[in-house]
C-alpha cells in the first residue's frame, strides 16, 4: 500500500504537482519533464526521486533513458480517500436536506 | 445529483460546498441548534447523539457526543472563536477517541445564494497519517460515515 504520508508531502510542492499534471498528458523523459521548467535536469531528478518514494509516479529503463509515467495506484488511493470524505458529507448533508424543510419559521424567537 | 463539491486547497485545506434550498438563517440554525443538529450529525446508521450542547457564541462551547447499539462511543469538544449570525462561524474542536486529537480550526460561511444558499466549510487537512487512519477506519465501518468522521479526520491531523 503507497505512503500516504509520503504521497501528499510530495504533493505539497508546486514543481511536483506541475511534473505529475505533465505525466497525467503520459509517459516522459526527464528532458522532457525539465524543458517547461527553469531548472536543472538534476534539480528535476531530485523531485523525481521524491515522485518516485512517494509512489506517485513509475519509470521504467529504456536504454539510458528512465522514461517516468504516473503510477495510477497511488493516485487513485488518493483519489479513494477523497472519495470517502465526499461520501460522508453528502450523506449527513443530504439528511440536512430534510432537516431544514421541517423548520418552521415560527420556531424563531421574535428575533429577526 | 451534484449539489456539493470537495477539494483541496493546496496541502493545507479541504474546501467543501453545498447548495441547500434553504435560506443561509435555516441552515445557520441547523448547525448551531442542539434539537435540529442531532437530526443530521448522526455518523452511520445506528449512532445516536447522545450529548448535543452548542452554545453559539464567541467562547462558547461545543460538545458532541455519539453512541451505538454495540458500546461504541467518542466525542468531541470546542469552543466557539467568531460567530456572524446566519454569516459565519469560527470554531476550533478536538475529537476524543478517547485520546485527544490536536486542535483543529474550521470555517464555515452561509451565503445567500438565490431562494437557497451556499454552505462552504474550510478545515486544515490532517496529516496524511491522521487521513490514512480515517481511510481504514471508514472502510472498516463499511464507508457509511458522516461529517462525524469528517470531524474525526480533521481533528486527527497533527498527530505525529
Amino acid at each position: 500500500m503507497p505512503n500516504l504520508d509520503a504521497a501528499f508531502s510530495a504533493l505539497a510542492d508546486p514543481t511536483r504537482r506541475a511534473i505529475l499534471a505533465r505525466l497525467a498528458l503520459g509517459e516522459a523523459t526527464v528532458m522532457e519533464i525539465a524543458a517547461p521548467f527553469e531548472m536543472t535536469q538534476p534539480a528535476v531528478s531530485r523531485h523525481l526521486k521524491v515522485l518516485e518514494g512517494a509512489g506517485l509516479i513509475a519509470r521504467r529503463i529504456e536504454g539510458t533513458k528512465r522514461p517516468c509515467r504516473l503510477d495510477t495506484e497511488a493516485i487513485e488511493e488518493i483519489d479513494r480517500w477523497l472519495g470517502m470524505l465526499r461520501q460522508a458529507l453528502a450523506q449527513n448533508y443530504d439528511r440536512l436536506d430534510g432537516v431544514l424543510a421541517g423548520i418552521e419559521p415560527r420556531k424563531r424567537k421574535g428575533k429577526r | 445529483m451534484s449539489k456539493m463539491t470537495l477539494r483541496t486547497e493546496g496541502d493545507r485545506f479541504v474546501v467543501v460546498t453545498r447548495r441547500f434550498a434553504a435560506p443561509p438563517k435555516a441552515v445557520y440554525r441547523a448547525q448551531t441548534e442542539p434539537k435540529l443538529i442531532q437530526k443530521w450529525l448522526l455518523g452511520p446508521d445506528g449512532w445516536r447523539m447522545r450529548v448535543c450542547i452548542c452554545e453559539a457564541r464567541p467562547g462558547g462551547r461545543l460538545h458532541y457526543e455519539w453512541e451505538n447499539n454495540k458500546g461504541g462511543s467518542f466525542s468531541i469538544t470546542g469552543e466557539f472563536i467568531e460567530l456572524v449570525p446566519f454569516s459565519r462561524i469560527v470554531h476550533v474542536e478536538r475529537m476524543h477517541l478517547p485520546e485527544t486529537t490536536p486542535d483543529n480550526h474550521v470555517e464555515t460561511r452561509f451565503d445567500a445564494d438565490g431562494a437557497g444558499s451556499l454552505l462552504t466549510l474550510r478545515m486544515t487537512l490532517p496529516d496524511a497519517k491522521a487521513r490514512a487512519a480515517m481511510l481504514s477506519t471508514n472502510l472498516e465501518h463499511g464507508m457509511e460515515a458522516s461529517y462525524v468522521r469528517l470531524e474525526t479526520l480533521n481533528t486527527g491531523g497533527e498527530q505525529s
